[in-house]
């Protein structure tokens, strides 16, 4: 990875201590994070911490009660989700927002179809969507054979790499991945961290939520840790072992705790924690 | 970035995908198979099956059924279903005869009147499904009861009874009647409109579907409409449009109805809607939606037609026609079934 005047000139998109409530729930309390162009930003936390939230501020579903939101150094507040795709951010949620039963480079393509000739020959451009489909894949390092095949043939892995491509086509500058890996296996999630890096690799900023420290900490570049709403760390790579950041991860303290509780029951797995890489999430 | 262990991983699955199996995973396959089968079939056990003046009849009566069963599938493939469409097209035909007959003098006037009623009621069903976000199956329930006590309440509140006033006298009658319900002579045998308007709707549809950004949506709508709606997909736009294809096509059967003879019978149509129904099923419409085609309606509409009249060929007993619909679609619908647990494999 190569320096680009980019990553000098700030972050591309930046939380300034913010805030969301729910009515008088506090889902989100003085957060800040910032998402460098060729950087991966890990947020880190256990259910209910608060990271779907922030997704969503993110993503323009929701918008933020206090604190800045910052577009490219621009204070900004996102209508909705379109308005954050125009902006160059892309969400690849969990559900991933792709139909099982149509063709990939139909998938690819869903709800930006090019088209070709005038009137009422206006028609999709066909060649190019399953050549464009084909090279971009190929481009993520997966060699699709056969575009036509159903997107629900594809294992999870997969799919979720397509979506990320399909992302990176689409001119995004910065791309949110909720929990990539928590519904795949090992090698599956080793797979989709790849493509996250190559993404990152071709310049785009990445935001990766995840609760699996051990994915996190081989691809990131910055951690936000959160717990019940409130952001409890916030590091560089430089100044956290992956030690340490498994155990603010798995809750520190309260996990001592918990070991000690336990401490008579016969548990082959100690809380290290693998639990994340069995599809539990 | 390679993709060393992405690419193995998928040679393993493409050696499963057999050609034939890629050949059974096409929408339409089942019911040409059927077709065929049933085509064979009526060829052996009635004699006057294979004539030419038969193959007429039996086009004709896809052709009446098929009209309706391609939009129908589309709105299938989109995910929703109408009830109301089998009535919908008495109302059309009614709307017509009767605005003519009371308001003007040329019957061109009430088809046009028609045509804009009728897309008001298929966007009345669109609208209402998007709005308040029902089962279509519910939504479209009300609107076939509802057009039902229409259709026979007006007619005898205007008629006095249950059939419209004859407008057969009418200025414009002539050319609404080679329009919609004339008879073209090919060699010595009797071809009605039906049959092209028909092979233009499907061609049509087809297009639309497999070649057009509409069609793409439809697909995605009736697949995932969340996953479509976070693309950018307009969800709603897309579903109210099908209603209003389903419209036009009840518009064009209506007017058929109504300038074959020239009087409508306000009671029918109840009924055909599940007919509809099945015809895009046995053509491989899932009726989960997301998958399926217009083609294969108009297979679905061939095997009804051929089964109708073959049966009446075979000079059996009329009654065994039901059950052959059923059975067929029950094959129909087993065959789908297998057909999305294998595109659905690994998702």
């Amino acid at each position: 990875m190569t320096a680009t005047p980019e990553e000098t000139a700030g972050p591309l998109v930046e939380l300034d201590d913010v805030s969301k409530f729910y009515g008088n729930i506090k889902a989100l309390e003085h957060v800040s994070l910032e998402v460098h162009a060729g950087e991966i930003t890990c947020v880190l936390g256990d259910n209910g911490a608060g990271k779907s939230t922030l997704i969503k501020i993110i993503a323009g579903l929701h918008g933020h009660d206090a604190g800045r939101f910052l577009i490219e150094g621009e204070e900004t507040a996102l209508a909705n989700p379109r308005d954050a795709l125009d902006r160059g951010i892309a969400t690849v949620y969990q559900d991933l927002a792709v139909v099982a039963l149509m063709p990939v480079w139909r998938n690819f393509f869903l709800g930006s179809e090019p088209t070709t000739g005038v009137g009422p020959f206006k028609r999709l451009d066909v060649r190019k969507m399953r050549e464009t489909t084909r090279t971009e894949l190929l481009r993520m390092g997966i060699d699709l054979r056969d575009v036509d095949q159903p997107i629900g043939t594809l294992s999870g892995g997969e799919r979720q790499c397509v979506a990320i491509a399909r992302a990176v086509y689409f001119g995004a500058k910065v791309l949110v991945l909720d929990e990539p890996t928590a519904a795949l296996g090992v090698k599956q999630s080793g797979v989709v961290l790849k493509y996250v890096a190559a993404a990152r690799d071709a310049g785009l900023g990445v935001v990766l939520i995840t609760h699996n420290p051990h994915h996190a900490h081989l691809v990131g570049d910055r951690f936000v840790l959160l717990k019940r709403g409130v952001m409890s760390g916030s590091h560089t790579k430089d100044d956290i072992t992956l030690d340490e950041l498994t155990r603010q991860m798995a809750g520190g303290s309260e996990l001592e705790e918990l070991s000690h509780e336990l401490e008579r029951t016969p548990t082959p797995t100690l809380p290290g924690s693998h639990g994340a890489k069995d599809g539990t999430s | 970035m390679s993709g060393s262990t992405a690419a193995p991983e998928l040679d393993e699955r493409l050696v499963h995908t057999s050609p034939l199996r890629k050949l059974l995973g096409r929408p339409e396959l089942g019911s040409v198979v059927g077709a065929a089968a049933v085509f064979l079939f009526f060829a052996i056990v009635a004699d006057s099956f294979l004539q030419a003046s038969s193959f007429g009849t039996v086009l004709y009566a896809a052709s009446v059924l098929g009209i309706m069963a391609a939009p129908v599938a589309l709105l299938m493939i989109g995910g929703e279903f109408d009830l109301s469409a089998g009535v919908l097209v008495t109302s059309s035909a009614l709307i017509s005869s009767m605005f003519s007959y009371q308001m003007t003098a040329n019957v061109w006037v009430g088809v046009f009147v028609s045509l804009l009623v009728t897309l008001a009621i298929g966007a009345f069903n669109g609208f209402m499904l998007t709005r308040t976000k029902l089962p279509s199956f519910i939504i479209t329930l009300g609107t076939f009861l509802m057009l039902t006590g229409l259709n026979l309440g007006f007619t005898k509140l205007i008629s006095g009874t249950v059939s419209t006033k004859a407008i057969g006298d009418m200025e414009g009658f002539d050319s609404a009647h080679a329009l919609f319900a004339s008879t073209l002579t090919v060699g010595s045998v009797e071809f009605k409109v039906t049959i092209l308007w028909w092979i233009a709707l499907v061609a049509l549809a087809t297009w639309i579907l497999l070649r057009t950004r509409f069609g793409n949506w439809i697909f995605a709508v009736g697949g995932e409409a969340d996953a479509a709606r976070a693309v950018g997909v307009p969800v709603i736009r897309t579903k109210i449009g099908l209603y209003l294809g389903v419209a036009f096509a009840a518009w064009i059967s209506g007017q058929h109805l109504l300038f074959s003879y020239d009087v409508v019978q306000s009671g029918e149509g109840v009924g055909n809607e599940l007919t509809y129904i099945i015809a895009a099923v046995i053509g491989g419409c899932l009726i989960t939606g997301g998958y399926g085609s217009a083609i294969g309606s108009a297979v679905g509409a061939f095997i009804f037609g051929m089964t109708s009249k073959g049966i009446v060929y075979a000079e059996w007993n009329p009654d065994w026609f039901k059950f052959f619909l059923g059975a067929m679609l029950l094959l129909a619908t087993l065959l789908n079934a297998w057909v999305r647990k294998r595109a659905e494999a690994t998702a």
